[in-house]
């Protein structure tokens, strides 16, 4: 197996706090991992570490042989790392077929001017991702909402346009942040088989932060424990549960 | 002439008015969409425009048409290295730092013009020769067609820019949210860049019609327009593009109706008015959506 990313002692200060502090992890090619800790204890910062949003104090973080570091979260996109959001992100205003598209405009390669003029490559290209764009919406069970205005959409539906959005971009690496919150557990359940086909279906990496355990322990291969900005233990799921510093960091007490 | 007749006549001359305000009042609102920042040396933008369509006209002997795509393209350069120079440093800055930096630079394109160009006004020179149509018993002249039919012309591809093509949808996105627009590979640099680019070049466009429509411009002719057409933009709803076409033409019907039926000396006041009434009872403009502000 290959290794797709990794990140080596990062840390990120905000002034004096610690946000994470010697983060060490290893991603490889086709692996679905799950990033777990108590709230504050630095998840979403991870994220955002890796997509550029903050650029890490020290350490540095590899994807795909490269070093992201001073990349801008668009560049880092291109290279092929989308995420999606904790609290939902979309574009609310424009139409859910809008929002794949803008994911898919990275990769259109036509001019202005052909645009205006409406000739070359514009009417091809778009064509294909419009098209493009309507398979992928398909797949999420939103083609019959391609033409509605995103923020209309059930709750449920806008975190799969959340999801579809970003395997627009096209990436290798997914990041998942809290895509159950808000589910019932039967929407979980189909979020489950949802994670695991799109992960085999479009040949991906995936790292979720998750706090339905279920979820995480059901379909994760190995799992990160974060804690104050440490990772506290990493392994396989059944190793996780037994692990008496996981359980003291999400139960309290002494252990 | 009656009292009709005058109105109608008046409504033709708000049209042109209120296109040249419309044309600005795109940039203002552009700006303010994809940055919320409330670009104040806008104005001043479109006194270079019309600077640089003068000099076109005069000095290289061009036609109207090249003259003011030359100066749309060299304004729309200009607006693009202001943001890069004066406004990008600033983009994490709190907005009151960005506005007050938009007031200087509004200083510095007004007095560093005066400096090359002399505060002395300039006529332009009477390139159309005025063709007035009688139209039953309206009079409109070639120059007022042809500000109205450039300014549709400018703004049917205007939205078909931000309707149709990437950069436009890149545009929307990074107006609703810059974080994740960047995160769907977007560079919101260069959106932002492009955004000034298009703005200030509409804004020249409107100065050189302007300088032809008036024949005469100078270097502080931006203020004036400048402020009107934020009121335009604020009357339509600030950030919303049709607001900001709606905004100006009807703030240039009301500003010609005023001058025709009461005093041309209360158009200004009219214009501001205007600006006051829109702030007490809709502020978010015509077009605007009443939004509650999260806590």
């Amino acid at each position: 197996m290959s290794i797709l990313l990794e990140a080596k002692e990062v840390s990120k200060m905000f002034g004096g706090l610690k946000a994470v502090s010697n983060f060490d992890m290893t991603i490889n090619k086709g692996e679905l991992i799950g990033l777990i800790g108590p709230n504050g204890a630095g998840k979403t910062t991870a994220f955002n570490l890796f997509t550029g949003v903050y650029q890490p104090t020290t350490g540095v973080i590899n994807f795909a042989g490269k070093s992201l570091k001073g990349m801008k979260p668009s560049q880092i996109t291109q290279r092929g790392i989308a995420r999606t959001f904790q609290n939902i992100r979309l574009f609310s205003e424009l139409s859910v077929l809008d929002n794949v598209k803008i994911a898919y405009h990275t990769h259109l390669k036509y001019n202005l001017a052909e645009a205006v003029l409406r000739v070359g490559r514009y009417m091809k290209e778009e064509k294909r991702i419009e098209e493009a764009g309507r398979e992928l919406l398909k797949i999420f069970k939103l083609e019959d909402k391609a033409d509605e205005i995103a923020k209309n959409l059930p709750y449920g539906a806008q975190r799969r346009l959340e999801i579809a959005r970003a395997l627009a971009t096209r990436p290798q690496l997914l990041l998942l942040d809290e895509p159950a919150a808000g589910m019932n557990p039967q929407e979980t359940n189909e979020l489950m088989d949802m994670i695991r086909w799109i992960r085999k279906e479009f040949a991906l990496s995936i790292l979720l932060i998750e706090h339905d355990m279920s979820l995480v322990m059901g379909i994760c291969e190995r799992i990160y424990v974060l804690e104050y900005g440490s990772i506290i233990a990493h392994g396989l799921p059944e190793e996780i549960k037994k692990n008496p510093e996981v359980i003291r960091a999400y139960l309290g007490g002494e252990a | 002439m009656g009292i009709m007749d005058q109105f109608f006549q008046q409504l033709i001359n708000g049209i042109s008015l209120g296109s040249i305000y419309a044309l600005i009042a795109l940039g203002y609102t552009m700006v303010y969409g994809i940055m919320k920042l409330i670009n104040f040396a806008h104005g001043d933008i479109y006194m270079v425009g019309g600077y640089v369509g003068f000099f076109c006209i005069t000095i290289m002997h061009l036609p109207v048409l090249p003259a003011l795509v030359i100066s749309m393209v060299l304004t729309g350069l200009l607006g693009i290295l202001i943001e890069r120079i004066a406004y990008r440093p600033l983009r994490s800055a709190p907005r009151l730092s960005v506005l007050i930096t938009a007031i200087g630079v509004s200083f510095f394109l007004e007095y560093t013009m005066m400096y090359f160009v002399t505060p002395q006004p300039r006529t332009f020179p009477h390139i159309l020769s005025d063709v007035a149509y009688h139209i039953g018993p309206f009079v409109v002249n070639n120059q007022q067609i042809m500000i109205f039919a450039i300014t549709i012309i400018l703004m049917a591809l205007l939205t078909y820019i931000v309707q149709f093509t990437k950069t436009g949808k890149a545009m929307r996105a990074v107006s609703f949210d810059t974080e994740a627009a960047q995160l769907m590979g977007i560079n919101a640099n260069r959106i932002i860049s492009f955004t000034f680019g298009i703005g200030s070049a509409l804004a020249a466009a409107a100065g050189v019609l302007v300088g032809i429509y008036y024949n005469s411009i100078d270097p502080l002719m931006g203020i004036m327009p400048g402020l009107k057409a934020f009121v335009a933009a604020v009357l339509g709803g600030i950030g919303i593009l049709p607001g900001a076409a709606a905004g100006g033409i009807i703030l240039g019907i009301v500003e010609a109706l005023v001058s025709g039926f009461i005093s041309s000396t209360f158009r200004d006041a009219a214009a501001f008015a205007i600006l006051i009434l829109v702030l007490l009872f809709k502020p978010t403009g015509l077009l605007g959506k009443n939004t509650n502000e999260k806590v």
